[in-house]
């Protein structure tokens, strides 16, 4: 985290909020943070947290009918969220990219394969010859692995399976050689033994391109193998980030606890039992004053506390260089993340 | 009398009338016997006692101009229905959409029968912009063709157009909300691009459909807007027949009205295969 290199993405005080019938929900709620190059950074959090709409901001993909977005996000220097639309369109599939949780309705369904990667290298490319395009099409798709590429290049999206058209997605969005790769929940939609080659595809083209990943999940499995730096996501804020040793060594958040204890093979106690966080997700609509955590938190201080009426903010907990946004004194984060007891 | 009913073939049983009738439609018929035979060449669809004419060739007079009223009214509403439509669907929520949307309402609700009436009553006899139609081939006279053709076509257009409005603005709304639309902005795509092979491409296959045997459905005759501005085409043709019980020409109308539609079936079909892959069969 200590890098003297600017960073690739950087984003400041992002704010997403949604206008619904019911009233607004707060999505992504006062959002910072750095991504340099060539790292991979995990954002996790459970369903509704605020990560998806966190990266479709990245690249300006939630719908400015309905959202509202402000604050800023750094790429090359440019703010996406203020750009030209011909601007963010120079950004999309070139300088970031995108691959989506659901194969299975991530592709055309109406074109062929081969068409729909060589449209991702066309419009950024637009002086190439078809030979030339044919050339990157194909080797594309032999980098990512799909068998007899001549022959499939002229198939349809139903003509391959989940795992395949994952590697298609990964084509689509690694045609541009992009300095930044979003991977919103990449391998949920699969098969568990094609997530590990979905996984290990990324991180073999991460190396070979030395592009910056960050991945959305909520698979901490994933994040333990593959991250570098953790953003772990509650109800639109960051309640901690961390270096992913840090993390599953001496997490600093309550959250984080939680999240951890209820892993199988990491967070069972001598009984076999797994943690299990009480309560629902709150509504983004009405959060309560304070932490939005504090309902369902077992070492919240109490009523008239800090925790009840003060939203805490991310500071630096600890000798790992954690940041966790919690009242509680650093003292009791440090101890209480190292104990073995983490419910 | 009895000499007309053997010389139309009315003596003989119901199968075997059945059987002339189907057997004239390949290799023609012929009618009475001495002086007084005639014969309906193929393919013979019978013969009008009322019209004294062949079936086949009272169909071949009526049906360009049914043919012309559908296809005009067709373009039109398809343009007028998609563009709307769209318009709606890009502008969600915003007054173009109310708009088609309360366009699309109020044409679904109305009855062509009033509407055409009332335009036919505004536009020739009170306002007095247009002469009062009188059908004429376009290949003698072309304007007086346009100027008889203008308000059917319209009627016909906007009124049918109503329900394609809805149909393109739910579908585009639906298609814009795919994942892989959202892939193809990802992509860095220009919006046209993704209209036209993203979300047009999803929203129009469910169109094609009710696009196929509508248009069938009118070159079946379209019974009322005929009716309404006197065009002389197969719908007005069929509505006398009922009236003067000419049955043989009553017969020939429906049977044309019924390969159109399975026509139009097929060919809704083959078109599924152009745009949509997964229907087509390897």
């Amino acid at each position: 985290m200590s890098n003297t290199a600017a960073p690739v993405l950087s984003v400041q005080n992002l704010r997403v909020s949604f206008d619904t019938q019911d009233g607004t929900v707060r999505a992504v709620d006062d959002i910072s943070f750095d991504v340099y190059a060539g790292e991979t950074i995990c954002i996790v959090g459970e369903s509704g947290s605020g990560k998806s709409v966190m990266a479709g901001s990245i690249m300006r993909l939630n719908n400015s009918s309905t959202a509202t977005t402000e604050g800023k996000i750094l790429v090359n220097g440019i703010d996406v969220l203020t750009a030209s639309e011909e601007e963010v369109r120079g950004i999309r599939g070139s300088e970031v990219a995108m691959i989506f949780q659901d194969p299975m309705s991530a592709l055309n369904p109406y074109f062929t394969i081969g068409k729909q990667i060589a449209e991702a290298y066309v419009v950024h490319h637009p002086g190439a010859s078809k030979r030339e395009v044919h050339d990157v099409v194909l080797a594309m798709m032999i980098k990512v692995g799909i068998p007899s590429p001549e022959k499939r290049i002229d198939e349809y999206p139903h003509q391959f399976s989940g795992g395949m058209r994952q590697r298609i997605v990964i084509a689509i969005a690694l045609i541009n050689n992009p300095k930044i790769l979003i991977a919103d929940e990449p391998t949920t939609a699969l098969d568990v033994t094609v997530q590990a080659q979905i996984l290990d595809l990324m991180m073999a083209l991460q190396k070979e391109f030395g592009m910056t990943i960050i991945l959305i999940t909520h698979d901490l499995g994933v994040v333990a193998e593959v991250a570098q730096d953790v953003i772990v996501m509650y109800a639109g804020h960051i309640v901690e980030q961390s270096h992913v040793d840090a993390l599953f060594h001496s997490p600093t958040h309550p959250y984080s606890w939680g999240l951890l204890g209820s892993v199988a093979s990491y967070g069972a106690n001598k009984r076999g039992d797994l943690y299990t966080i009480s309560g629902s997700p709150p509504s983004l609509i009405s959060l309560s004053a304070g932490c939005a955590f504090h309902p369902r938190c077992v070492h919240s201080m109490g009523s008239a506390s800090a925790c009840m009426t003060i939203q805490p903010t991310l500071r630096s907990v600890g000798a790992d260089g954690s940041r966790s946004a919690c009242h509680l004194s650093d003292e009791v984060l440090v101890s209480i993340g190292r104990g073995s007891d983490r419910s | 009398m009895l000499a007309n009913r053997i010389r139309l073939g009315y003596d003989k049983p119901i199968l075997e009338q059945y059987w002339h009738f189907l057997r004239g439609i390949f290799v023609g018929r012929d009618y009475g016997f001495g002086q007084t035979a005639f014969s309906c060449p193929a393919p013979s669809l019978g013969y009008s006692f009322n019209q004294h004419a062949c079936v086949t060739a009272l169909i071949g007079e009526t049906f360009p101009v049914t043919a012309f009223l559908a296809i005009g009214a067709f373009v039109l509403w398809m343009i007028i229905g998609i563009g709307v439509g769209a318009i709606a669907a890009l502008n969600k929520g915003k007054w173009q959409d109310r708009f088609a949307t309360g366009f699309a309402a109020v044409g679904v609700s109305l009855p062509t029968f009033y509407i055409g009436l009332l335009v036919l009553f505004s536009v020739v006899i009170w306002f007095q912009i247009l002469p009062f139609p009188s059908y004429e081939s376009p290949l003698d006279n072309f304007s007086a063709f346009i100027t008889a053709m203008i308000l059917p076509w319209l009627v016909l257009a906007v009124l049918s157009a109503a329900s394609y409005t809805r149909l393109t603005r739910n579908g585009m709304l639906e298609a814009m909300n795919e994942d892989f639309v959202r892939l193809g902005v990802a992509k860095g795509l220009r919006l046209r691009v993704i209209l036209r092979r993203y979300v047009m491409r999803q929203a129009l296959i469910p169109i094609v459909t009710i696009a196929g045997l509508d248009f069938a459905g009118l070159l079946g005759g379209a019974i009322i807007t005929e009716s309404v501005f006197s065009l002389p085409g197969m719908g007005r043709m069929s509505i006398r027949a009922v009236v003067d019980s000419d049955l043989p020409v009553l017969v020939g109308t429906t049977m044309v009205a019924a390969v159109f539609i399975v026509l139009a079936n097929v060919i809704v079909d083959i078109t599924y295969g152009f745009l949509d892959p997964r229907v087509r069969v390897s």
